[in-house]
């Protein structure tokens, strides 16, 4: 049954299937009138990609190495701030910083660049603060993993939520005004002008995560999460492969945070809190701990659901369905029922830690019909079993109780349940069954 | 000089002492399951909103009774349906079910109240004006330092001289051996919610008495207070939190009060980092030692 | 097993995807007789509460006038409304999802920094918006797409700077919340006035999800204040007064549009102080509208209770209902439901008649408002008493 393909044919479909998918993208942005309902088809894959992306590098660092990092929120932060302050075009300055005087910076990377290298420049002057994003949270959570990263799960998770939330305040300080616009929003700054923008290089980290995990970093890494004390005895330096993961796992999520800027137009730092790092976790849940596939099927799961599909939950009407407890707010309900559900009777998630593979797929379309097939003999067959197990504990349960009955009739009669044996130096061993 | 702190001290004792009876409930219940009970905010928020339903119908005195039930019910069943499957799965697991519970009780709250913020109602003795020295103030910012210390004076001799206390401290020491031990872990755990969300129900009184506006966050924050106050004092130790709860509660109102308000929630968290770096198993905490 | 469950699930999402486009295809193309108009204003979050008053005052107008007449074709109006959660990042995909569902126009938002985050996505689509009662200039400012038929900021802090300097307040402590266009904003036009008339200012900022304002009030007493100027949303503004009350705070409060609301005269009815607000509208402006929106509240109790369970009439109640006529004259002028036509059609544009005052546009596209209504709180009825109008100069 299990066919394989070989390597080249493999490489052959991804590449068409991405292709295929950037094509439709790009086209779709153009064409797709912004009057249509399709057009959220094109949001939620542009803010799809970007969850995707700060997802995959979620799970590096929770799925991979085992670290419970609840930090991606704060990075992300920095990353946008970073992208929005430097390509803020000059002439917008004075509006965007009105109660600082036009602000500290007074010029904008993307403008510089254009100036001087026509489109070219364009898109260099947006890759480079971008990449400046990156850098500049990958040196930040380096300071930050130097004393975190010594504490152990539970701790280091409210550590680094507690290190996201000092940054966010930070940004917010009205002495840093002139360069962060205090706590107000900053807006005007250049954005992409098609969504297969933050699809390529959301495509692009991801494909980097995915090398990185092949690669003997990746084993060390999965070695830490299964049992860091023999990583350690197998000789690999802890504290350095946690370190690496922790600073590249921010590099990217600044890198996301940067793209989200320029989806939302305007960013403030409000919204970068715990609820947005929970968001992103349970992103990673649904699509599988320690499956980067998963995490991306989850980003777009969760953007389309949130952003689309359950949309009509809170307007009244939904699926042809309208009910007046549909109000505002029942979307969400529907929603965190349904990421608990996932949570306690699938939490291996959509992926559990398998990746995307060709064999796999074009096995399991084979198999599609016979599985189906199939399907309702499994249910009576798993069903049955569950009666059987239900009558089985039962069997015990009433067993146990006879026993209890007996013991107690025993002690009531005044026979000794336990029988001290003999003792040996000064251990006491007690039969437990009595004679 | 006291002339003009005096307002920010009341104010800090007060929130300090509402915060100690949140803590409470984290402290126990990590120092059982070494779980993180993030949904435990949201239950104080909820204790609050049930509150404010129950008190149309119901004379006040019904109504506090009530929602002190409600809140031990709401505990522990989520103790037994998101957290009691996964007790033998790994810790992370079991962390984002209560991340997926919080999640959703916040959003059931959104819910229920149209998201708009609800206002507490009158408990016309503790709302009550009074003066003390230069500072004016509500009655409840009295009150709520004496009752919980009370009530922390009680809970202790409870862990310290009954049995199910006892069970609970040999739990807290070792889970396996204490159950092989014959104790019975699911009771002493459900004890353990009983008393955190008790209290929590408690402490919602008070503090929403004081700052009389819910909304469906109302609970994270105090939540996340609450949960640096027990790491402060030492996870796991009742004494701790409470000692926790009341430098945070102080603190974060003298910051205020010198013109930092930007920063009077983030240094909540820079006390968190600052006594993790130096004093990782906080004020009371003792050593734990990682068995291979 | 478990491919088949992947399978089975990724099926039903797939057919959730079909019907939810389903869902939102059906509203029609626009060239039948329905026209729509999309409601962009929050329903939950921090500005909930006010947006729902606001998003009354429009479903008011629709109930009062359903069709509307362009050209010689009668069209049925159609409300579109989405909630933006009054959080900048969500109000993105909500203006989104408005411009996806084809309306002709956009009324909304009640609070600036959501109105703010959306017109990049107005302008991408060239979808006119009109905005009720968000006062930050910032709004129009670089959007050639949004209009607004209230007043500015500059405009509101200069008024309310006066008013309190000709009430003999000689210091001011300011209180905005991080984060919020509307309370930063217009804290800092109030601070520019009142240092200009020379008085004196303590500014404080609280951040999100703060709910303990006892340091905040007291920072007042002991700095030695004259007013208490705290221009935030309801929901501080029933804490802050809570405060103030139990703190004995000894000096008028002082705020914008936003406290004119029933939310602020209940947390203030009965308690010791002293609240004035400036506003866009005062009840018994208008005796027809404000009977007929009461009545309408009577009867239909979900009216009654996005307005905060009783009949009193917010501001923004009133401004909402002028949003939905100016909207419909604009359709009118432009003589077609496209949006381009319509923002066309929306710089010369002159409406009178509307319970508000007359409206037109200068050159940013805000309307031409010269005069605010200054109102006091009683706090023994609990209802709001007119004071004067007061002007900028």
């Amino acid at each position: 049954m299990e066919t394989t393909l070989n390597k080249k044919t493999k490489s052959v479909l991804s590449v068409a299937a991405i292709a295929l998918f950037l094509v439709f993208v790009y086209l779709g942005d153009i064409m797709i009138s912004p009057g249509s309902s399709w057009k959220m088809l094109i949001t939620v894959i542009e803010k799809g990609s970007i969850y995707a992306l700060v997802a995959a590098s979620m799970n590096l660092l929770n799925g991979f190495t085992g670290l419970f990092s609840l930090g991606q929120a704060g990075f992300m932060l920095i990353g946008a701030y970073t992208y929005a302050i430097f390509t803020i075009p000059a002439a917008s300055h004075d509006a965007v910083y009105q109660y600082f005087e036009g602000g500290a910076i007074k010029w904008s990377i993307v403008e510089a660049l254009e100036g001087s290298l026509g489109v070219f420049g364009h898109y260099l002057g947006m890759l480079i603060p971008m990449l400046g994003a990156g850098l500049l949270v990958a040196v930040i959570a380096f300071l930050i993993g130097i004393p975190v990263l010594r504490l152990k799960s539970d701790y280091l998770a409210i550590a680094t939520l507690g290190f996201a939330e000092i940054l966010r305040a930070f940004f917010q300080w009205n002495t840093l005004g002139p360069v962060t616009n205090g706590s107000n929003v900053l807006r005007k700054y250049t954005t992409y002008g098609n969504a297969i923008f933050p699809v390529l290089i959301s495509m692009l980290c991801i494909a980097i995560i995915l090398l990185l995990i092949n690669s003997t970093y990746g084993r060390a890494f999965r070695a830490i999460r299964d049992d860091e004390i023999a990583a350690e005895a197998m000789g690999i330096n802890l504290f350095k492969h946690k370190e690496i993961s922790f600073v590249i796992s921010s590099f990217f999520a600044g890198i996301s945070g940067a793209l989200l800027a320029m989806f939302q137009t305007t960013i403030n730092a409000t919204p970068f809190n715990t609820v947005m790092t929970y968001e992103i976790l349970l992103i990673v849940v649904i699509g599988g701990i320690g499956s980067i596939t998963g995490s991306v099927i989850g980003a777009f799961l969760f953007t389309a659901a949130s952003e689309w599909w359950l949309r009509g939950l809170d307007a009244g009407r939904w699926l042809g369905i309208s009910a007046s407890f549909m109000r505002p707010g029942f979307r969400k309900v529907v929603f965190a029922v349904l990421i608990m559900l996932i949570v306690l009777f699938y939490s291996r998630g959509i992926m559990g830690d398998k990746e995307f593979s060709w064999d796999r797929f074009i096995s399991g379309l084979k198999n599609l019909p016979a599985n189906l097939k199939a399907w309702p003999s499994r249910r009576k067959a798993k069903a049955a079993a569950k009666r059987e197990a239900r009558a089985a504990n039962a069997a015990a349960r009433s067993r146990a109780k006879e026993a209890k009955a007996s013991n107690e009739a025993r002690k009531a009669s005044g026979e000794a349940l336990f029988t001290p044996l003999e003792v040996s130096d000064t251990v006491i061993v007690f039969d437990k069954e009595g004679k | 000089m006291l002339q003009t702190w005096l307002p920010y001290i009341l104010a800090g004792i007060a929130v300090g002492g509402q915060y100690a009876l949140i803590a409470i409930g984290y402290t126990m219940v990590y120092g059982i399951l070494r779980l993180i009970n993030f949904a435990h905010g949201d239950v104080f928020m909820w204790s609050g909103l049930i509150m404010v339903y129950l008190i149309t119908v119901l004379p006040l005195w019904v109504s506090v009774i009530l929602v002190i039930i409600f809140a031990i019910v709401l505990g522990t069943t989520i103790e037994k349906v998101a957290y009691r499957p996964l007790r033998s799965a790994p810790r992370m697991s079991i962390m984002i079910s209560a991340i997926g519970v919080s999640y959703l009780l916040q959003n059931f709250a959104l819910y229920i109240t149209g998201g708009l913020t609800k206002t507490y109602p009158e408990i016309g003795f503790l709302q009550k004006t009074i003066k003390i020295g230069s500072a004016t103030t509500k009655m409840v910012t009295v009150i709520t330092p004496v009752l919980t210390i009370v009530l922390v004076f009680l809970l202790v001799m409870l862990i310290k001289h009954t049995k199910i206390g006892m069970a609970m401290r040999a739990v807290s020491r070792d889970f396996e051996t204490s159950s092989l031990m014959g104790i019975d872990i699911n009771r002493v755990i459900t004890v353990t919610f009983v008393i955190g969300c008790g209290l929590a129900a408690i402490g919602s009184v008070l503090y929403f008495s004081n700052y009389t506006g819910i909304n469906p966050m109302s609970g994270a924050m105090p939540g996340l207070k609450a949960f640096v106050a027990a790491v402060f004092g030492g996870i796991g130790s009742v004494p701790g939190a409470v000692v926790g709860a009341f430098v945070i509660g102080i603190c974060e109102n003298l910051i205020k009060g010198a013109g930092w308000t930007t920063f009077s929630d983030a240094f909540t968290f820079v006390l968190l980092i600052v006594i993790l770096m130096v004093k990782p198993t906080g004020l009371f905490g003792e050593k734990n030692i990682d068995k291979v | 097993m478990k491919k088949i469950l992947v399978l089975a699930l990724s099926l039903v999402l797939a057919m959730l995807a079909l019907a939810g486009c389903g869902g939102g295809g059906d509203s029609g193309s626009g060239g039948g007789d329905t026209i729509k108009i999309g409601v962009f204003e929050p329903a939950s979050g921090d500005n909930g509460a006010g947006g729902k008053q606001e998003t009354l005052g429009i479903q008011y107008a629709n109930k009062m006038c359903p069709t509307v007449t362009i050209g010689d074709k009668e069209y049925n109006v159609e409300l579109a409304i989405v909630d933006n959660e009054s959080d900048n990042s969500k109000a993105v995909t909500a203006a989104q999802n408005l411009v996806s569902q084809n309306v002709s126009i956009v009324l909304g938002s009640y609070g600036s920094g959501v109105s703010i985050a959306a017109a990049d996505v107005f302008a991408d689509a060239g979808m006119p918006a009109i905005g009720v009662t968000c006062t930050n200039p910032q709004v129009t400012a670089d959007c050639e797409q949004y209009f607004r038929i209230c007043f500015l900021d500059p405009f509101q802090g200069t008024v309310l700077a006066n008013y309190a300097w000709d009430s003999g307040c000689k210091k001011a402590y300011c209180l905005s919340k991080l984060g919020d266009d509307y309370s930063v904003g217009l804290v800092n036009y109030f601070v520019e006035a009142f240092k200009g008339l020379g008085g004196e200012v303590v500014e404080e900022q609280f951040p999100d999800k703060n709910s303990d304002f006892t340091s905040y009030v007291a920072n007042a007493k002991n700095k030695g204040c004259d007013v208490f100027f705290a221009p935030v949303s309801t929901e501080a503004a029933a804490l802050i007064i809570d405060q103030a009350e139990a703190q004995d705070l000894g000096m008028p409060i002082l705020a914008g549009d936003t406290w004119d609301s029933n939310v602020i005269t209940e947390a203030a009815k009965g308690k010791n102080v002293d609240i004035t607000v400036t506003t866009f509208y005062q009840e018994g402006g208008n005796p027809e509208f404000d009977e007929g929106i009461k009545a309408w509240m009577e009867e239909d109790s979900t009216a009654m209770t996005n307005n905060g369970g009783n009949t009193d009439l917010a501001a923004v109640t009133a401004m909402g209902y002028d949003a939905y006529f100016v909207a419909l004259e604009a359709m009118k002028a432009a003589g077609s439901t496209d949006p381009a036509d319509i923002l066309a059609a929306l710089p010369a544009l002159q409406v009178s008649g509307l319970v508000c005052g007359d409206v037109s546009f200068n050159e940013t596209g805000d309307a031409n408002k010269t005069e605010a209504f200054v109102k006091r709180c009683n706090t023994e009825t609990g209802a709001w008493e007119f004071v004067k109008t007061q002007s900028a100069e």
